[in-house]
């Protein structure tokens, strides 16, 4: 009788938490992208449909005339995909290198500086200058104003993605180094040849992260792009969309559409699309790679 | 022998060089420009002739309030972040392990990690497209169901929900990966033991997943405490827009005031003061978290 009981019981308690579960989960997923779903049918709709009845998942007067408007101020969009597609290739693979090679010499046991230099770059993420003289020593100093040395440099290396590798190059023995130091092998033939080709997930994952990074750089471009370029990354042409009226009016008389007719609301839509869409449709097949290096960072602190 | 030990370590060094350089150019030498802070800087001076005064920038910005308020806005904004976030996250990972359905929980994980990876450019769009006065869904949904719209844009004292429900909007997600991966840890025989032993659903979620948890959840929660002086400069500014002053009494941290005493008002000796605040006391708050995590598990602690 009791067993009876008990069983009812658990199977009332395993029926909730699957309803909570997949009622919960299911619901949390779909808020997450149903705002896609808004900004793409907000693209293909047409303004007066969204005078009338605002922004819709489901466009009501379907047009992909704000496409067009984006697309016909080519220099622009193209320009701007130009400009990120090649921070972003230049960013990653210097980066990557810089990272990799920093991290494998910095987990190295037998070399006696490592705590000292690891330390010194963790600081960093302690202790900082603040937005002003960072400002003052990029402009003033390093004269980067208004050149695309200003957001590729300072993205190259992060101390959060140094720390990731090290955690990675933990994971092959270190009596590898060894042998092959044995054979003569140099420091960085041992890195070159040996470690580089047996940890490319690793370097999947933090090439990944910052390859994502420069793609959605739009912090160091605003702050040191100014309207005295013609081309910005993606991320800021997009904001000045968004945010500037004098892009609407340029985007106006390159199209030869009166200002008055210009889907100003689709207009941001179609240019996040555009701008984003890489991403989103690139993001399934990498995503494993983002939780190995997630996962690999909290084990090992 | 110095020299020697230098010399037989060259090639790992150098290896180390260019990174060396990089945090010494972008990290260090922006530090003394900190200096900033104790002098009325002025363009035509410059940094070196420019009047010393001490404590004065500091002065003015405890008497006027502004420190408070920023310090208050940023505290409470990565409080409410991170134990409302780190919450959710165990939810989120708890719910996720008893889900059996494999395509579906494969599907929810790609999409519940989507928000993470785009930019804050378009966080403050979505957020446009829910939240405009004349065309955002809100509005839409309140005016069809007879209420009258709100103007989201200017009244602050919706922006806290709004800020908050944004944040954890994009970063529950991947953030759960961290709690899920340590799930995945816990022996599977303990977990059959009390089945075994008559536990249901939740007395296995509750006796067993949540304690597992426990150590993991304490280790993240003073790791980001470590932080709570930082704020997120790109979604607070992509949401508020760039010069809406009516939101500022509730969205302004330390971030946005730093940004416009650069760009709005090239005060540069005002915004060096509360950035070296900033530091100076994120620093502190680090130091103690690290000791508290040292003190409960040392294998965890940062240095």
């Amino acid at each position: 009788m009791e067993q009876i009981s008990r069983s009812i019981r658990s199977s009332a308690s395993e029926r909730l938490v699957r309803i909570v579960g997949y009622g919960f989960i299911g619901a949390f997923a779909l808020a997450c992208v149903l705002p896609f779903v808004l900004v793409l049918g907000t693209s293909l709709t047409s303004e007066r449909s969204i005078q009338s009845n605002g922004f819709n998942f489901w466009p009501k007067d379907f047009t992909v005339f704000a496409y067009r408007i984006v697309f016909e101020n080519p220099n622009l969009v193209v320009g701007a995909y130009f400009v990120t597609i090649a921070l972003t290739v230049i960013g990653t693979v210097i980066g990557l290198f810089l990272v990799a090679m920093t991290g494998y010499a910095l987990q190295r046991p037998d070399f006696p500086y490592r705590n000292r230099i690891s330390f010194y770059i963790y600081f960093t993420t302690l202790f900082s200058g603040g937005l002003v003289p960072f400002y003052l020593l990029m402009t003033q100093y390093l004269s980067l104003k208004n050149s695309y040395l200003s957001v590729l440099l300072p993205g190259l290396l992060t101390p959060f993605l140094i720390i990731m590798m090290k955690a990675f190059v933990q994971s092959i023995p270190h009596a590898i180094t060894e042998s092959a130091k044995i054979d003569g092998a140099g420091d960085f033939t041992i890195f070159r040849k040996l470690i580089l080709p047996m940890t490319t997930p690793a370097l999947a994952t933090i090439g990944l992260f910052i390859a994502l990074g420069y793609w959605n750089e739009w912090y160091n471009a605003m702050l040191f792009l100014t309207s005295d370029v013609e081309y910005r990354p993606l991320q800021l042409f997009l904001y000045n969309v968004i945010t500037r009226a004098d892009f609407i009016r340029n985007s106006s008389a390159a199209s030869n559409v009166p200002l008055r007719d210009m889907p100003l609301e689709s207009m941001k839509m179609a240019t996040a699309i555009v701008a984003t869409g890489p991403v989103i449709l690139f993001y399934p097949f990498v995503q494993r790679y983002f939780i190995k290096g997630l996962t690999v960072g909290a084990v090992k602190g | 022998m110095r020299l020697q030990r230098l010399w037989t370590n060259r090639t790992l060094l150098l290896m180390c060089l260019p990174a060396i350089v990089f945090f010494l150019v972008f990290a260090y030498l922006p530090m003394p420009g900190l200096y900033l802070a104790f002098i009325k800087y002025n363009y035509t001076d410059g940094i070196f002739r420019s009047p010393f005064v001490g404590w004065e920038n500091f002065r003015f910005l405890v008497i006027n309030g502004d420190l408070a308020r920023l310090t208050i806005n940023t505290i409470l904004y990565n409080l409410a972040f991170i134990l409302i976030g780190n919450a959710l996250q165990v939810f989120v990972a708890v719910l996720l392990n008893e889900l059996r359905r494999k395509w579906f929980k494969k599907i929810a994980q790609t999409f519940l990690f989507l928000p993470y990876f785009i930019s804050a450019v378009l966080i403050g769009l979505i957020a446009y497209n829910f939240l405009s006065y004349d065309y955002g869904v809100l509005n839409s949904f309140l005016v069809s169901v007879g209420l009258d719209p709100v103007k989201t844009y200017s009244n602050p004292n919706i922006w806290p929900f709004i800020i908050v429900i944004v944040y954890l909007w994009q970063t529950t997600g991947y953030g759960s990966i961290i709690y899920f991966a340590a799930i995945m840890g816990l022996d599977h025989e303990i977990v059959e033991a009390a089945e075994i032993d008559g536990a249901n659903a939740l007395q296995r979620i509750v006796y067993i997943v949540l304690p597992w948890l426990k150590p993991t959840f304490i280790i993240l929660l003073l790791f980001s405490l470590g932080g709570v002086l930082k704020g997120n400069f790109g979604l607070f500014y992509n949401l508020v827009g760039a010069n809406n002053t009516m939101l500022y009494p509730t969205t302004d941290i330390i971030e946005t005031y730093v940004f416009r005493t650069l760009m709005n008002n090239f005060n540069f000796s005002t915004g060096s003061a509360v950035s070296l605040y900033q530091s100076v006391f994120g620093f502190v708050i680090v130091v103690t978290c690290n000791w508290v995590v040292r003190k409960t598990s040392p294998d965890h602690s940062l240095f």
